[in-house]
């Protein structure tokens, strides 16, 4: 009886120890929304990690994108956020950052993530570490080519600018019954790969932002004219209000759409639900009026950040620089099936698992796109203020859409909010 | 029941007593009600003050320490037009769109809300067959959620919804319902109207009951016609819970936000946007956050529904003196 007791007392002395322990371990706090499947490839990148370092547990909070959009900021201000997140307004969120370069090996960062590492700094005299851009995006066309085949319509060239797309679209799109020739996300990010061929350059000679120069308001005609001609699928921008968001993948996945401009994280979503219903392709970016030479897409993407607010800026750092290997990164690169950031990654090139002809092409489209990004997009990317300049483009040209302004009123009107965004955040 | 309360009033007698004595009855009043005081005060007074803080305060921080004072800044901005009548001509337009839209609504929705509520009522308390379930039929959506409302609303409606398929089976052509800036509107009121119908009618249905029969028979008595009767007996008798129900739509009216934004988002455009969505979009989801705007909208706004609840006090006072 005695021998039974001291066996219970031991076991419960073991479980109070290893309870103690657990306890005492550092816990860091992860909040991600799911994109495909990405939080749960980090997470079992991450849990290599934790093999390897006992004493550090990664808890993932996994939340839906518009609290990473809306409610992280308010946490962060609050002093209550997280201690790392995934995150996409890499240039907005950049005062609540956690500083890494102290903890890790700066120079070999640099040498891997080189311009994606400014999209998170403050500007160009900071030298600081603060993300690993997890996936890099581009903004780019989707056409279904089985439309295009039964209309016997040829599928304009690399060199194709918006215009010859849209008389394009329109041909088969009347053709073969399709309802919509085009469609476009509804943000002023997706906006931006349109308005960057016409010549809109976001920020003036100072380095100032600014929303009405001759470039952007011809984008800006163009695309409210097409939106009001039927050749964009007028509901995906008129049908909402304020600056939400609306896309058009369900008509894409449909069949009701021709041509699509939307971006490289709808891969995995289109070979997956349109299967072998129809052939869909990734075509060149879209060229402006001024042809060849002037065809870009708008970078953007994803990244994992610390942020200063965390007891554990050491755990963070170690845990970033592991998942910023290599080996870890293309990993994380060939499960999600995204376009890697990460030079070396990149260069050695990435096996992605499980992909079908389709999605491995558009992939490959995608990532042959990468070095044509103009530097406006990169330092539109990289503006702390572009979210807000995203949303002022949305509201103001859906009001220019639906008819309570005219174009040339709604560019006056961004550049006034413009100021008084840019105001607000100082 | 008093077998349960009287050992517990045995047990706090004592103590009670002693606080009684060491602070006096008046003191002691306060002790029961600081909790609730504590609970109201944090969770009302307190939000009230930090509101007119933020208002009267900048930037896109939300820790006050931060805020710089900017006085009435946030209001000279929203009142800042050439014309109050078109947005166009003013600093802060959507607000005054806004403001447009939330006017429109209340005149319609109140509208429609009293004389279909009126009518609905008045059926409702002939004798009719199944009376009981046609009574739960139109109370029936009241019970329901806001965003479920407008998703199945939305769905209906929308470019292929269900009215377009039967539009289309028909052989008429199909509308784009919520892409019109008039027909959204339209069918946000329509939305909104049947939505709250059933508490309305609920509410004259009990004021139809409460009118003395004999006042009809006395008029049966004399033939009047039932539009007489209704107009001489119905409607006078009826007033006071008419007036009511006016109030109450109006002050709900104004408040609406929920079930509009999960059915257009405020579009398109700004067609449907009303001045609550205005605050919140503002204050949450804009980038960056004006915090300030949205405080000041939002105390406009208080000011217009404290003018509704002390009509309806006033009105529901006269009416209980008779």
């Amino acid at each position: 009886m005695i021998k039974k007791r001291k066996v219970v007392a031991a076991a419960l002395a073991a479980t109070f120890l290893a309870t103690t322990a657990a306890s005492a371990a550092v816990q860091l706090r992860f909040e991600c929304a799911q994109d495909g499947n990405e939080c749960d490839t980090m997470m079992a990148i991450f849990k290599k990690f934790e093999a390897t370092h006992p004493d550090i547990q990664v808890k993932m909070d996994l939340v839906p994108y518009k609290a990473i959009l809306e409610n992280l900021p308010v946490d962060l201000a609050a002093g209550t956020g997280p201690d790392m997140a995934k995150i996409t307004d890499l240039g907005g969120l950049h005062k609540y950052y956690l500083d890494l370069a102290p903890y890790v090996d700066k120079a070999a960062l640099e040498k891997d993530f080189g311009k994606t590492l400014d999209w998170y700094r403050a500007g160009p005299n900071d030298k600081g570490i603060y993300g690993i851009q997890t996936q890099l995006t581009i903004t780019g066309a989707f056409i279904n080519k089985t439309l295009f085949d039964q209309a016997k319509v040829a599928v304009p060239g690399k060199d194709a600018t918006w215009d010859d797309w849209a008389k394009a679209a329109r041909a088969v799109a009347k053709a073969t019954g399709t309802k919509y020739p085009m469609a476009m996300d509804r943000t002023g990010h997706r906006f931006a790969g349109m308005a960057m061929p016409y010549g809109a350059k976001y920020f003036d000679a100072k380095g100032n932002p600014e929303m009405n120069d001759p470039g952007f308001a011809a984008a800006a005609k163009q695309f409210v004219a097409w939106n009001n001609d039927g050749t964009m699928d007028r509901n995906v921008w008129a049908g909402q209000g304020g600056a939400s968001y609306a896309d058009a993948t369900k008509e894409f996945i449909n069949g009701e759409l021709v041509f699509y401009y939307s971006g490289s994280w709808q891969i995995q979503k289109f070979a997956k639900q349109i299967g072998d219903a129809f052939d869909w392709e990734v075509m060149p970016a879209p060229c402006g009026p001024a042809g060849p030479g002037h065809c870009s897409g708008m970078p953007g993407g994803s990244g994992v950040v610390g942020f200063k607010s965390t007891k554990h800026p050491k755990e963070v750092a170690e845990l970033l620089a592991f998942l910023a290997q290599p080996a870890n990164y293309s990993e994380l690169e060939a499960k999600s099936l995204n376009i890697p950031a990460n030079a070396t990654v990149a260069t050695a090139g990435v096996k992605y698992e499980g992909v079908t002809p389709a999605a491995s092409k558009a992939l490959n489209a995608f990532s042959a796109q990468v070095p044509t990004i103009s530097p406006v997009g990169y330092a539109f990317q990289g503006y702390k203020n572009n979210r807000a300049m995203f949303n002022i483009t949305v509201k103001r040209l859906t009001q220019a859409i639906v008819g309570e302004m005219s174009v040339d009123e709604a560019l006056k009107r961004m550049d006034a909010d413009l100021k008084e965004a840019v105001a607000a955040s100082k | 029941m008093l077998k349960l309360i009287t050992p517990f009033m045995q047990i706090v007698d004592v103590p009670m007593r002693a606080l009684q004595g060491l602070l006096g009855p008046r003191r002691l009043a306060w002790v029961f009600l600081l909790p609730n005081l504590f609970v109201f005060g944090f969770f009302t007074f307190l939000p009230v003050i930090l509101n007119f803080f933020y208002a009267t305060t900048g930037s896109d921080h939300i820790l006050l320490q931060d805020r710089p004072f900017v006085g009435m800044t946030n209001f000279g901005q929203l009142m800042n037009c050439q014309s109050y009548l078109d947005p166009n001509t003013c600093q802060i337009d959507v607000f005054w769109r806004a403001v447009h839209n939330t006017l429109w609504f209340i005149v319609l929705q109140v509208g429609f809300m009293v004389v279909f509520s009126m009518i609905t009522a008045l059926i409702l308390n002939r004798k009719i067959r199944a009376r009981g379930f046609f009574r739960a039929v139109f109370f029936f959506p009241v019970l329901l959620s806001p965003v479920v409302v407008a998703l199945v609303w939305k769905w209906i409606l929308q470019d292929q919804g269900a009215l377009n398929a039967v539009l289309d089976y028909l052989g008429y052509p199909t509308v784009n319902w919520l892409l019109s800036p008039t027909w959204a509107f339209a069918w946000s009121i329509f939305l909104s109207v049947w939505f709250h119908m059933g508490f309305y009618t609920l509410i004259l249905l009990a004021g139809l009951q409460a009118i003395p029969r004999d006042v009809y028979e006395a008029a049966a008595m004399d033939a009047a016609s039932p539009w007489r009767v209704f107009r001489k007996i119905t409607l006078p008798l009826l007033m006071p819970t008419m007036v009511v129900v006016m109030v109450l739509a109006l002050i709900k009216g104004v408040q609406t936000f929920d079930e509009i934004y999960a059915f257009t988002g405020g579009g398109p455009g700004s067609a449907t946007t009303l001045v609550i969505q205005y605050i919140y979009q503002n204050g949450f989801s804009a980038a960056p956050r004006l915090f300030g705007l949205a405080s000041a909208a939002s105390i406009l706004v208080a000011i217009v529904l404290v003018a509704l609840t002390a009509v309806q006090l006033w009105i529901t006072r006269r009416n209980a003196n008779g």
